[in-house]
């Protein structure tokens, strides 16, 4: 069956609200946004293991690591840029350094927020999530991947950070695909340039690989879906494969999905790269498909970027 | 629950030998923060002395009380109260702070009977919350005690998590606030005043008692009334002195993060008998 395009959270909701049959020890608490997170749908089934803590997200974070000990698995709800940046102390004390079971879901990741602009619109999630020790970092690029990676770090002990979005991305993936935390999908193979990319900007890859292809450009793209644990060895591979790689996340280029591939080939096999993301810059208000294209997040994009990096490659 | 008996004389002799070994870690790490460990010394005597149910050998025992200290700085008296009921050896006191040591700096799980580790002010009290509603949805009926520094109060999730405990009638929740009105750089009343503290807390839904944080009979008797308060969470304001116990040191922010040197710890031990 066809699916349309559907927002990640959704996929998060309804798979988080389908385990809570199964697992009497989920938790959820929320900093007065479920509607929009979709923990919702966990919150009408179970409303007894459900704790909207009002607008306080320091207590959303903390109170959740107090359920854990009790041997919960926590999700601590809200917006990205609420619980990453207003909570991030608590994450990284409660949650990281004493090393619980909490997960930190967020939607409203990236500018394809939209029309409620910059504040709303976490563009620095994966970098400072990632830097935490003990804290793992997930971005699902379809609805279905959001489902699978909902059950994936329910199942695993520890922190996790996972980012969903608001805006409907397109079905790129199956159910019977394999989804493993820390192990990147290959989802189209090439030989002469690799997009790594992550959650919305995965669709973009495949588009600029169909463009490319008319140029006689030959493009691998990998679904990076876990940031970290970055997959070490897909990115070592493809670079060998490929001599060549770019990068696209909807997140700024420092510090993110890119910054983490760039860390690993200048470890372990350097070539040319190029970066496809936000450029130091806050987002602000417009539709989705406005703000992609003014922040330079397409398929066209990512298309320049590639015949950049494969220019420097030859060269 | 049968009714507990308690010693106030051999506490008191305790609390003597508390503030020395508190001292002696201090003087023996070179660094550390003896003002809130010194004024809290009843606070946590009379917690493990007499009001909760622990198992010194059996630190993870499941129907424990939990006792949060939010203030991970007095890491000093939190170890020394748990070496002295026999958590772990005495000896390793002498390890606080030093490179390999289980006793970080400030609290941490590492050291058996931690519940949390600490250090960031203002967040036990969210932590306390959270365990106390997990032990509501699973039927325990365990107690949560968060420890916490009045100076830290002014950190703003203390009140979030506050009203998180009022809304939730978090009744197994008791907030005890060692009060001893002086930070790091002066007195909280210089700096940010508290006050009304309890009207603060009263209007905030808990149940409010005030006491001299330095009595163990003052102590004794908030943590029984604690024990019959139904329907909302409890707040012992217990007034203490920074310091106390040596002249220097008493009220004395300067002490707030400083250990005593040789010399000073000669004479600080010399007023402790």
């Amino acid at each position: 069956m066809e699916i349309k395009p559907t927002p990640t959270r959704d996929g998060f909701g309804e798979e988080l609200a389908a385990l809570g049959k199964t697992n009497p020890n989920i938790v959820v608490t929320s900093g007065d946004l479920e509607d929009a997170t979709r923990a919702e749908y966990f919150k009408k089934e179970f409303p007894e293991r459900f704790f909207n803590l009002g607008i306080t997200e320091q207590d959303v974070v903390g109170t959740a690591a107090g359920l854990s000990t009790m041997g919960y698995v926590a999700f601590a709800t809200s917006f990205a840029v609420f619980l990453t940046n207003r909570a991030y102390d608590m994450i990284r004390m409660d949650v990281c350094y004493n090393n619980l079971n909490v997960k930190v879901v967020c939607s409203h990741g990236g500018v394809t927020v939209g029309e409620d602009g910059a504040s709303a619109q976490c563009l620095e999630d994966f970098a400072i999530m990632r830097v935490l020790p003990n804290m793992r970092v997930i971005c699902p690029c379809d609805y279905i991947e959001a489902k699978k990676a909902t059950r994936a770090i329910t199942k695993t002990f520890g922190p996790f950070y996972m980012r969903t979005s608001r805006a409907p991305l397109p079905i790129l993936t199956k159910e019977a695909d394999h989804f493993v935390i820390g192990r990147a999908n290959v989802m189209r193979n090439g030989k002469d340039a690799t997009v790594i990319a992550c959650g919305v900007m995965v669709s973009e890859a495949l588009s600029a690989a169909e463009k490319l292809k008319h140029e006689g450009i030959d493009l691998k793209v990998v679904n990076m879906h876990t940031i970290k644990p970055i997959d070490v060895p897909m990115i070592v591979s493809s670079a060998k494969e490929t001599g060549a790689v770019v990068t696209a996340e909807e997140h700024q280029t420092a510090g993110g999905l890119g910054s983490a591939v760039a860390e690993v080939l200048g470890q372990h096999f350097p070539c040319p790269m190029e970066m496809v993301g936000v450029k130091d810059s806050f987002g602000e208000s417009g539709s989705p498909a406005q703000l992609l294209a003014h922040y330079g997040l397409k398929d066209i994009n990512i298309a320049d970027a590639v015949r950049k990096v494969i220019t420097r490659k030859k060269g | 629950m049968p009714s507990k008996t308690i010693d106030i004389e051999s506490l008191k002799k305790k609390a003597v030998i508390f503030r020395r070994d508190i001292l002696e870690t201090l003087e023996a790490s070179g660094s550390g923060h003896p003002g809130g460990s010194l004024s809290a010394v009843e606070i946590f005597l009379t917690l493990y002395g007499y009001q909760i149910n622990h198992k010194p050998d059996d630190p993870r025992w499941e129907g424990r009380d939990r006792v949060i200290v939010s203030k991970g700085h007095v890491s000093p008296v939190v170890y020394v109260t748990l070496a002295n009921f026999g958590y772990f050896p005495k000896e390793e006191l002498k390890t606080f702070r030093k490179f390999g040591a289980r006793l970080q700096g400030h609290v941490h799980t590492k050291v058996p009977g931690v519940e949390f580790s600490t250090g960031s002010l203002g967040h036990g009290l969210s932590f306390a919350n959270g365990i106390a509603l997990g032990a509501r949805m699973a039927a325990k009926d365990f107690k949560v005690y968060c420890v916490m520094g009045d100076g830290e109060i002014q950190e703003g999730s203390v009140w979030e998590a506050a009203m998180t405990a009022a809304h939730h009638k978090l009744d197994h929740v008791c907030a005890i606030i060692d009060c001893n009105k002086v930070q790091e750089n002066g007195t909280t009343n210089e700096i940010k005043s508290l006050e009304p503290l309890r009207d603060k807390w009263a209007a905030f839904g808990w149940h409010v008692l005030e006491i001299d944080g330095n009595s163990i009979e003052a102590l004794k008797v908030a943590f029984d009334e604690f024990n019959s308060i139904k329907g909302k969470p409890t707040v012992i304001i217990a007034n203490t002195i920074k310091g106390k116990g040596v002249s220097f040191m008493e009220g004395k922010s300067a002490w707030h993060g400083k250990a005593p040197n040789k010399e000073q710890l000669v004479q600080a031990l010399a007023e402790l008998k």
